[in-house]
């Protein structure tokens, strides 16, 4: 910087030498160690350009002597946590189910890697908790349509329910109404009776012997004379409270009419097995587990 | 050196250092040694502090089989805290806030009756610092001969005794943050991995930090951290009362200021002169290189040092001692109006702090006390929050976290009081009795359990009834318990 000698006579201090209509500034230089850390941040800084990727070229950009790259970074962070998650989840590949659930270690671990799993891949139709949703099974009730063991629920999970896949449950509920195999009375005639199974009011007019019948020729091929349901075929438990579709007379006379056939897809091809494994646990231990 | 200032100090009008600036340039204070009460006591309680802070690692304090047997150590990666018989979890973090809160009230009554005694004695900047001062003193000599030494040219000998100085003063402070470390692992472990450069890359981070804090804080920094970096005498300044004992000069006694020779003259011819014979003593030894006549001021930490350079040149001009001494302006005044002396240890602030410090140190006690060793934490699950099952019964899950804070494993039984016929399941654990399920509980750890309660309570009135869960330990006794609720869909 320029040295000038003009003196500012009222504080005795040098001035930078400019002057705007008769007022001049002092110069008041900045303390050196706030020069010097301004200077070695610029020597920072060049420093930086050179080691990391910095400035942005034509098509590209200057990439540093390292190549670092945050995302490359990541790709190797998560890499590495793969494997160190691999080993631990190995452990569940090589016990039994039964084993998994009776050591609290195995079972926090199951459940944790079953609970992230549930979130990414069942919540859309089971909800986040298991709850479930009109014509999606609640997973936390002891409900089951294809069973409730550690095993059988393993089995669905792999292969699902009507999806396709080779050694996917199969089962129909036929459609009684559009098919004409029953008419509209008969069909309401054994939705009342089907509601009385499990306790709920019936119709004044509601015929309980043709119910009965009506019943025994046609429905208790699959759920069973005692309307207990199959879990071979699918088939509802029709005597107790939970209601996949609904109770109420209107919703049995469309399941009835159209039957259902809601279709749970297979997971064995698109999880590891060790994670479906971590899953059945998980959902197991939702409260449903039988 | 400044020369003495030769002013009257007056009560009405307080002295401010009106012509200094926000931020005065550093000026190198070379505070000149002293013997004397406040100097053995700060002495004794430098001994006290830097031993407790330096040994404390090594004390050890056997707490049986896979417990670590240090007396004090922050187990971060174990997240456990041990200080003697008490072992705090991160849950039990309140304690610290308790022992904050009481440190914070014990710091306002110190204050309230002897001003900053804190800053003075037991400040680790000033104890450090006041290490740091005796090195250099042993090493570069007294105030004289350094003051000599700086206004030379350098010579071999001298850049000598500087290296030197410099190498003790970084050997206490590289010691000083291998102290800090050891109490975050065990310590002679530790020792053996540091030595042989085994040690976690964060132990040599950490104390490479302190090395350097402690080094520049108490080599270089000094005075200008109490000035102008500590909040305490800011906040000192606004919690001190006009009856606190501050380090005060006398100033209705020491004024009018005269030479010994002088104020033999003066007082022979029946005028009145102060005591104080401007020797500058007390402003030679103090640390902060204030001048402790300019009355109460920030700079001033009130280490007593002053007392005793004015107490030994009192004594030596056969004058009474105590010239400058703990006192406060409403003793100067009263003097001066010719009443008698008068001290109020006791009253309404500090019978404040005095019962809030019992307060806080009675419920911590009680707390630490009636602590539990087995406890439980119970989680409503809130997705659903309750399930009909195929029979119509209710069913409720809840997530319920067990302690068990003793080093030996144990078994326990869970007790439910909630809604009529409740029956517990746990999941995975096969019950012995059907509506009691017993678990194993490992040592020092926590048990996560997902519990399930059914109950036959379908279309009751009530929507949510009270639960609560008990455990008890089958072997010991001990019984925890807590609540939650069970409610209806």
């Amino acid at each position: 910087m320029t040295e000038h000698n003009d003196i500012d006579h009222i504080s005795g201090r040098s001035t930078t030498g400019h002057e705007w209509d008769g007022i001049k500034e002092l110069n008041t230089p900045l303390p050196r160690w706030w020069i010097l850390s301004f200077y070695a941040t610029i020597l920072w800084a060049m420093g930086y350009w050179v080691v990391y990727p910095a400035w942005p070229l034509l098509s590209s950009y200057t990439t540093g002597v390292f190549d670092y790259s945050t995302r490359a970074s990541v790709v190797n962070d998560l890499a590495g946590l793969e494997k160190l998650r691999g080993e631990k989840m190995a452990v569940l590949g090589k016990a039994s189910l039964t084993e998994i659930e009776k050591d609290p270690a195995l079972l926090g671990l199951a459940r944790a890697r079953g609970r992230t799993v549930f979130a990414d891949n069942c919540a859309p139709c089971h909800g986040s908790g298991g709850a479930g949703a009109k014509g999606y099974p609640n997973l936390n009730d002891d409900d089951w349509l294809w069973g409730g063991s550690l095993d059988q629920i393993l089995q669905t999970i792999q292969f699902g329910a009507r999806s396709g896949h080779a050694q996917a449950h199969e089962g129909q509920m036929l459609a009684f109404g559009r098919d004409g195999i029953l008419t509209k009375t008969e069909i309401v005639t054994v939705a009342n009776y089907v509601r009385s199974l499990s306790g709920l009011t019936t119709a004044a007019e509601f015929d309980a012997a043709a119910g009965t019948r009506i019943f025994a020729e046609n429905c208790a091929v699959c759920h069973g004379e005692n309307a207990k349901g199959n879990q071979a075929l699918g088939a509802p438990n029709l005597t107790d409270r939970i209601w996949l579709y609904g109770s109420d007379e209107d919703t049995l006379v469309e399941t009835i009419s159209y039957g259902r056939a809601g279709i749970m897809p297979a997971w064995s091809g698109r999880l590891d097995p060790i994670t479906v494994r971590a899953l059945a646990v998980y959902v197991h231990s939702l409260g449903g587990g039988q | 050196m400044k020369p003495a200032v030769n002013k009257t100090v007056s009560l009405d009008e307080p002295v401010i250092d009106e012509d200094g600036p926000l931020y005065a340039a550093h000026r190198k204070v070379y505070p000149q040694s002293v013997r004397g009460t406040f100097r053995t006591i700060k002495w004794r309680l430098m001994v006290v502090c830097l031993g407790i802070y330096y040994l404390l690692p090594f004390v050890r304090w056997h707490r049986g089989l896979g417990a670590p047997d240090q007396a004090v150590l922050l187990d971060f990666p174990n997240r456990r805290f041990y200080f003697f018989f008490i072992e705090l979890w991160p849950q039990e973090l309140y304690y610290f806030t308790g022992l904050l809160v009481l440190a914070a009230m014990v710091l306002f009554l110190m204050n309230a009756l002897g001003g900053r005694i804190w800053c003075g004695y037991l400040c680790p900047q000033t104890v450090w610092t006041d290490l740091f001062y005796a090195v250099e003193r042993w090493v570069e000599g007294d105030r004289r001969e350094r003051l000599k030494a700086a206004a030379r040219q350098m010579t071999a000998g001298r850049a000598a005794k500087c290296v030197a100085k410099h190498a003790i003063w970084l050997m206490i402070a590289w010691w000083t943050g291998g102290a800090w470390v050891l109490y975050f692992a065990d310590a002679p472990t530790l020792v053996h991995d540091l030595a042989t450069f085994q040690a976690p890359a964060i132990a040599y981070i950490w104390i490479g930090i302190l090395t350097a804090s402690t080094y520049l804080l108490a080599g270089y920094m000094r005075e200008q951290v109490c000035v102008y970096m500590c909040p305490w005498p800011r906040i000192q300044a606004a919690l001190t009362d006009e009856w606190a004992l501050n380090v005060t000069y006398k100033c209705d006694r020491g004024e009018q200021r005269c030479s010994l020779k002088k104020s033999f003259d003066l007082r022979a011819r029946g005028e009145r002169v102060g005591d104080c014979i401007d020797c500058n003593q007390c402003a030679a030894v103090c640390p902060t290189g204030i001048d402790i006549r300019n009355g109460a001021q920030l700079g001033c930490i009130q280490c007593g040092l002053c007392i005793d350079a004015c107490n030994a040149v009192m004594k030596k001009i056969g004058r009474k001692t105590g010239l400058i001494g703990y006192d406060n302006d409403i003793n100067i005044r009263r003097r001066m109006d010719g009443k008698p002396e008068l001290f109020k240890p006791v009253r309404p602030r500090t019978l404040v702090y005095a019962f809030l410090i019992t307060v806080i140190c009675a419920v911590m006690v009680y707390e630490l006390l009636s602590r539990t060793l087995l406890d439980l934490s119970v989680l409503h699950d809130r997705n659903p929050m309750a399930v009909r099952l195929s029979d119509g019964s209710i069913r409720n899950a809840y997530t319920v976290r067990l302690l068990n804070r003793r080093d030996f494993d144990r078994v326990i039984a869970i007790d439910i009081d909630g809604p009529p016929k409740t029956s517990v399941h746990v999941v995975g654990a096969d019950s012995v009795t059907v509506d009691r399920p017993m678990i194993v509980l490992a040592h020092d750890t926590t048990t996560e359990l997902r519990v399930l309660l059914t109950a036959p309570v379908d279309g009751m009135a009530e929507r949510s009834m009270p639960v609560r869960f008990r455990v008890t330990d089958l072997g010991l006794g001990e019984v925890a318990s807590a609540s939650d609720h069970f409610v209806l869909p």
